[in-house]
């Protein structure tokens, strides 16, 4: 693909080892700065705001994006729904850094994602399986997270989605060339991404976790599942004390393999958010947009 | 013994300098707290691209800023992309903020803008030819001190300098196949290992 497509695939590089966390106002913004955050991702209501308050979740007011965009030197990103071209040309024109085709938000099209291609701004897109993420990286995604279940504090999605994507790539890796047409029918996506992976062995965009992580804890497991990096949501402004646990997030992301440190970091954090089981919702937002 | 380069590796693309140093056939590994001083004698350091804010933060709080402080100011060559560029400026232009600080230069953090401002280029590099250079979200120098050479420049704006023992880009050379800048580093380290050697 073209020029722009590197330099956005490179963006998403220099986000690794990073934690992404959700802000609502140009206040939480610097406070996420603060904490180290490599980033910020702007919405008007956070995932389990959005769960509780029901009804049809948009793309946030520029006005509110533009407020945090003023506050903080890192790279802001924001939300559209998924197959709304509209409002990711409307993000593209307020030189958003990274937008987020995001199924936390109400999908706009059940059927189409946005030609990703069309545009000069990066866009990361959620998955649960190699399929979803080769699809979204061929309609134009330079980076991939995983779908998780967003405003729930419950990890176990984030983890299933992770085993899956990588379980799927070791197994194109391990599939002799002329099998590799069928691979790329069962998982409907094209034959040169497959034949991508399994050269290898990766994705060909950086991946990271997202959807339901709230503690250090949950941080490190990702990672050593082989994230790149995490989006928090929800699991920071929801919690007693913000600041310190997105701290903790940050340090407990770059030494995800330091058991000790991680005890440390685990220590006197405050209330976590209170979280929702994944038997306990009505609503899975992983399953919007396939 | 082979030649060992240290890469911070508390955030950001550190992973792509080692695969690079790899390529030349020299052992990169990763810095992510203290005792990754002190297990390997280093003969280089690369302070990589990501973000110089997270970057800066990490340094101080995994208390890897004073021990790599004296490691640069001894003399350890030294190269930072990006966001290493700004961790070794003297200053950054509108910010108070100083990491490092021991290269003589002012420094502008996302001058080119946001990410729309990326880009991608070729320029002459020092005596080596015209090189690619990505640029994202990049800072470029303003000034330098006079005792700071510079390296490289684009539309008039200066993106590599040296000043003795550290070499700074604002492009990132890991990001490309072109192992130009990875070479020029290694040959400030092979001098002073050698150096050290005749010292002795």
């Amino acid at each position: 693909m073209n020029n722009r497509y590197e330099l956005n695939k490179n963006l998403a590089q220099m986000l690794k080892g990073g934690v992404i966390m959700d802000v609502t106002t140009a206040e939480q913004a610097r406070i996420a700065q603060e904490a180290g955050a490599c980033a910020v991702m702007a919405l008007e209501r956070i995932p389990a705001d959005i769960r509780s308050a029901g009804g049809v979740s948009r793309m946030s007011d520029p006005k509110m994006i533009k407020s945090i965009q003023a506050a903080v030197s890192i790279p802001v990103m924001a939300k559209v729904r998924i197959g709304h071209f509209a409002e990711a040309q409307i993000l593209e024109a307020i030189e958003i850094d990274y937008i987020d085709e995001s199924e936390v938000l109400s999908p706009a099209d059940d059927t189409y994602h946005i030609d990703k291609t069309g545009f000069s701004v990066p866009f990361v897109c959620g998955a649960k399986d190699l399929g979803e993420a080769l699809r979204r990286i061929s309609e134009g995604a330079s980076m991939i997270r995983t779908k998780g279940e967003p405003g729930t504090g419950d990890v176990v999605q984030a983890v299933r989605h992770m085993r899956l994507i990588n379980q799927q790539i070791r197994t194109i890796q391990n599939t002799r060339e002329d099998e590799l047409f069928q691979a790329a029918k069962d998982l409907q996506v094209p034959y040169e991404l497959v034949q991508l992976v399994n050269e290898t062995g990766k994705l060909p965009v950086v991946n990271f976790a997202a959807g339901g992580i709230a503690t250090p804890a949950d941080a490190a497991l990702m990672m050593q599942l082989g994230a790149e990096g995490v989006f928090v949501g929800s699991g920071i402004f929801k919690s007693g004390n913000p600041a310190k646990r997105a701290q903790a997030i940050v340090k407990a992301v770059t030494n995800y393999n330091d058991a000790k440190l991680l005890a440390e970091l685990s220590e006197d954090l405050g209330e976590a958010m209170v979280g929702i089981n994944e038997q306990e919702i009505d609503l899975l937002m992983a399953q919007r947009g396939l | 013994m082979a030649t060992t380069i240290g890469v911070l590796a508390v955030q950001g693309a550190f992973a792509e300098h080692i695969n690079a140093l790899e390529q030349l056939g020299v052992h990169g590994i990763e810095i992510r707290k203290p005792a990754d001083l002190t297990d390997h004698p280093l003969d280089g350091l690369i302070l990589p691209g990501g973000e110089s804010t997270v970057i800066g933060k990490l340094l101080r709080e995994l208390a890897l800023f004073e021990p790599l402080k004296d490691l640069i100011e001894a003399g350890l060559p030294v190269l930072g992309t990006c966001a290493g560029l700004i961790l070794l400026a003297s200053k950054i232009a509108e910010d108070d903020t100083i990491h490092f600080g021991t290269m003589n230069m002012v420094a502008r953090r996302n001058a080119y803008g946001r990410q729309l401002g990326s880009f991608q280029t070729e320029a002459e590099f020092d005596a080596c030819g015209q090189i690619p250079m990505v640029f994202i979200r990049a800072p470029y120098i303003e000034t330098v001190g006079h005792d700071v050479d510079i390296l490289a420049r684009v539309d008039h704006h200066i993106v590599a300098a040296r000043q003795g023992n550290m070499v700074v880009t604002s492009f990132h050379p890991e990001l490309t196949a072109d192992l130009t800048v990875h070479q020029y580093f290694l040959r400030l380290v092979q001098q002073r290992i050698l150096q050290t050697y005749l010292v002795r």
